[in-house]
């Protein structure tokens, strides 16, 4: 009897990565398209490893907001890139994770030698982004475009009301509340009592962090300008509690309103990808290991009607990762919790040290307990860099990648990426 | 591509007017393209004195697939042709009286030379002659070829190799890259070669075929351009320049097939950092490159410290300790390695408002000349090139007038291009240019300055 073949695993390495600077939202790339930027992005990744005419393996990568043109957008940025015109590429859409999964997908496919190599990115403007026309107004173009005759189309045209015209703005919105984003994380944050200064602390520590990790040429290997912008214009390198203390809270309401454009992330513009491959395809090629892709999971909270809070799948994703891979919270060198909000690492955080929350809700014996702060987003995070939704997971995973690798061998890092639609991306990389 | 005054002069209403008026007339020059030949038309070979080159050179130009006429039908006149380089060997001279053949040779023969020729006079090198009346006759060849230089026009260009008793294996690579278009901008120029065993180049189209080239200063302007120019004659170039100029080293990296560092030259860890990535990444390097480079001008008395510092950083300190770097870490520098080092004329000449420049350039010669001993007993060597008026994105920003006054007194009467300088660089980065080692090699069309 034939016996079905298993085939072997391995652990897909990283082999580094590369973004644009992000770009606060209608500012430095207000201009570029997402092609744009990802097509600039895979070209820097390129001109660093040498890949020119090279075909990898399946590049992947995705946008959150896309117009219709680009249906095919990472194939068609490959094609603009100077990868060989031979690379397969295919378009991913997970919210926030979009980058991470990104990068979970290559790393499988090397995983099962299926591929030896790829890249995994993802790019996001809110600048450039497909602006629809009210239902209205559609209906009536729709038929415009149908019609024949110069009557019909005149006729047509007469049907047009000033009201009409008002496009709708795209707005970062769960479809299924209504509510923004920001909203929802208020609601977590009241619920898990985030104080407004813990928040402002997180968000003051990103910002100096991050700048102090671009001084010592920490990113000089894994950012490549773009149009000008030679870092993150978001970043504030001399942050403050006591400057953020001065803003009006945006998100929640009344006297408990804690949530500022100072600790939420902004709307931004930029691009990521990540060059992973097999040991022995980097080796060949002299290319540096810098960690390897361990295991990943994702989890979706139901925040409908579930009575959990928007972005707090990567919590029940966490212990999930942990149980198969026989670790505890506490087996980590780094930890990398993106930031969305301030408010959103801390309820993370607050979760995990809950023994109520842990038992019932994640159903465990103990509490994770809790981490050692100073190994949490030692270079910054989002708030710093900004986010560019699907970009966010490909700048996480190869500053981690190098992190870890400058830490020497056997270290290993956790990634916690929460989602729209109530989702979370984890994974652990370890060098 | 020709500036514009070398494009208006030789238009029909601009080589009328600039006859009449007396002005420059500068031509296109003869640069190389590949798969062009040596030269564009045959050679004599003349000699005064012994000399003991004249089968040397000979042979290598028949190589070459040069014709060599000898000076008896280029005094006749066989054919009338027009001859594409005149070579004189005056090796052997013994006192001036034998300077006399130089003339004789020289004076015919010149007549018949076409535009962007080639005149090379090979000598023994003046120090340690034996004798006072050889000592003299060597050292005239030097002033000899220098006035040789600023007669000839049509962009011509006369040149001198001094070549020691021992050296003459050296000479092959020199001779062919001073006859070539490569040297199209090096003018009035005296080169020493020293004795070394010399390779030959594995393939003259691809003299750098398998090499490993880092440039600094890669993401514009002449760095830019000796990358591609290493990239054309066979080289994996690493390019190197200043993260916030990443964007643009990118472009260059991508365009030929080269690998993008980003790296500030003068960090602390730039030297380590680039020797692991070269290591680590390309089993080591063949050919080093320090061209980054920064002005900031200033006259001495209204100097600050941080003009001087960051100049000398850059343009002085980082040549010295990446260099070190490089020969510390074991395997970093490959055999038979080649470091080119990027200086200026203003280090010869001194200029104005550049006291922290010019130093910081002049040093440079100094560093290559104090390490060619240390670099020859490892089979490799180390040498300087000083660009004098390059035509690039620096120089469009001058004021017009000194643009064109600087571009205009020298000897070819135009400014050279990024590409002149790029290929005196990859001469010099090629395995059979063993025998150039400690010298420093001027791309200025015969500069006035510090002439
Ligand atoms: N253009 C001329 O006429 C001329 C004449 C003589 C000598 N030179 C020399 O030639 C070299 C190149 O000059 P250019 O005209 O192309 O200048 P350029 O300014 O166009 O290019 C110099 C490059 O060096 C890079 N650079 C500067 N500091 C650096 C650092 N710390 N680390 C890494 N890269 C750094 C710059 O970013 C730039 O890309 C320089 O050494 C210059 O002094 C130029």
């Amino acid at each position: 009897m034939a016996q079905s073949q298993q085939p072997a695993t391995r652990k897909a390495a990283i082999v580094g990565g590369n973004r644009i600077p992000f770009a606060r939202s209608n500012s430095a790339y207000a201009q570029a398209s997402n092609q744009d930027m990802l097509t600039a992005t895979l070209d820097g990744l390129v001109a660093r490893f040498g890949l020119q005419g090279e075909s990898v393996g399946e590049v992947v990568a995705g946008a959150v907001l896309k117009h219709a043109r680009d249906f095919n957008l990472t194939r068609e940025s490959v094609l603009g890139s100077k990868l060989a015109a031979t690379t397969p590429a295919y378009d991913v859409q997970q919210a926030c994770g979009t980058g991470l999964e990104a990068a979970i997908l290559v790393a499988n496919k090397i995983a099962l030698g299926q591929i030896e190599s790829g890249i995994a990115g993802g790019v996001d403007t809110t600048s450039d982004a497909p602006l629809a026309v009210s239902e209205d107004l559609r209906r009536v173009l729709i038929s415009l475009n149908g019609a024949k005759t110069v009557q019909e189309r005149l006729k047509a045209l007469a049907r047009i009301r000033p009201g009409m015209i008002a496009p709708e703005m795209p707005r970062n919105a769960e479809p299924r509340t209504g509510l923004a984003m920001g909203d929802h994380a208020a609601i977590t944050a009241a619920e898990w009592e985030i104080g407004r200064e813990e928040q402002d602390e997180l968000a003051a520590r990103s910002h100096r962090s991050m700048a102090a990790a671009y001084d010592r040429g920490f990113f000089d290997d894994l950012v490549t300008p773009f149009l000008g912008l030679t870092r993150d214009n978001n970043l504030r390198p001399d942050s403050s509690v006591e400057k953020l203390a001065t803003l009006k809270p945006v998100f929640g309401t009344g006297e408990g309103a804690t949530m500022t454009a100072g600790n939420s992330t902004p709307l931004t513009d930029g691009a990521s990808a990540v060059l992973l491959a097999s040991d022995e395809w980097a080796e060949a090629k002299g290319l540096p290991v810098l960690a390897h892709l361990v295991d990943a999971q994702t989890a979706a909270v139901d925040y409908v009607h579930g009575g959990e809070g928007l972005l707090m799948a990567p919590v029940y994703a966490v212990p999930v990762l942990l149980a198969r891979n026989g670790l505890t919270l506490q087996d980590f060198d780094f930890y990398e919790i993106h930031e969305a909000f301030a408010s959103t690492v801390l309820a993370t955080m607050k979760a995990w040290e809950d023994p109520a929350f842990c038992k019932e809700k994640l159903g465990l014996d103990a509490p994770l307990g809790s981490i050692d702060r100073s190994k949490l987003n030692v270079h910054g995070s989002s708030l710093a860099a900004g986010h560019p939704f699907a970009a966010t997971g490909g700048r996480i995973v190869a500053s981690l990648a190098k992190m870890l690798h400058e830490a020497g061998p056997g270290k290993r890092g956790l990634i916690s990426i929460c989602a729209a639609g109530g989702q979370g991306v984890v994974a652990i990389l370890e060098s | 591509m020709a500036d514009w005054y070398t494009t208006f002069a030789n238009s029909g209403v601009g080589t009328t007017i600039t006859k009449q008026l007396g002005l420059p007339r500068p031509v296109e020059l003869r640069r190389y393209e590949p798969g062009q030949p040596l030269l564009p038309g045959p050679v004599v070979v003349g000699s005064a004195g012994q000399g003991r080159l004249r089968d040397t050179v000979t042979a290598v130009l028949r190589d070459a697939g040069v014709t060599v006429q000898s000076p008896v039908t280029a005094d006749g006149g066989t054919d009338g042709e027009k001859l594409g380089a005149v070579v004189l060997d005056a090796t052997g001279l013994t006192g001036p009286a034998d300077l006399a053949g130089a003339h004789d040779f020289l004076a015919p023969a010149l007549e018949r030379l076409r535009s962007s020729g080639r005149v090379l006079v090979l000598a023994d090198p003046p120090a340690a002659a034996g004798s006072p009346a050889r000592a003299a006759a060597r050292q005239a060849v030097d002033g000899l070829v220098r006035s040789i230089a600023k007669e000839l026009r049509g962009g011509s260009t006369a040149n001198a190799v001094f070549v020691p008793e021992g050296a003459e294996e050296s000479l092959a690579a020199p001779l062919r890259f001073f006859l070539s278009g490569r040297s199209a901008y090096v003018d009035g120029q005296l080169l020493t070669l020293s004795a070394a065993d010399v390779p030959a180049n594995p393939d003259e189209e691809k003299p750098l075929a398998g090499k490993v080239a880092v440039v600094t200063g890669a993401a514009r302007g002449i760095g830019a351009a000796i990358a591609e120019v290493l990239s054309r004659d066979g080289a994996h170039v690493v390019a190197v320049d200043v993260p916030a100029a990443g964007e643009q080293l990118a472009r260059v990296a991508n365009a030929i097939g080269g690998t993008a560092v980003a790296l500030d030259i003068t960090a602390e860890d730039a030297g380590p950092r680039l020797v692991q990535q070269l290591v680590a990444r390309h089993g080591g390097v063949d050919v080093v490159v320090h061209n980054a480079g920064i002005t900031r001008d200033k006259l001495l008395v209204n100097m600050d410290a941080a003009r001087w510092n960051s100049v000398m950083a850059v343009n002085l300190q980082a040549q010295l300790d990446i260099t070190q770097a490089l020969l510390d870490a074991e395997g970093a520098l490959k055999p038979g390695a080649r470091i080119v080092c990027v200086s200026s004329q203003s280090g010869i000449a001194g200029n104005r408002g550049q006291t922290n420049y010019a130093a910081s350039k002049a040093g440079v010669i100094g560093m290559v000349r104090a390490w060619a001993p240390e670099f020859a007993e490892r089979d490799a060597t180390i040498n300087a090139v000083a660009p004098g008026f390059i035509v690039t994105e620096m120089t469009a920003k001058m004021p017009f007038g000194t643009r064109e006054i600087g571009s205009r007194i020298n000897s070819l009467q135009q400014g050279g291009l990024p590409v002149d300088v790029a290929e005196t660089i990859a001469w010099l980065s090629q395995p059979a240019s063993a025998g150039v080692n400690g010298q420093t090699v001027r791309v200025c069309g015969q500069s006035l300055l510090g002439a």
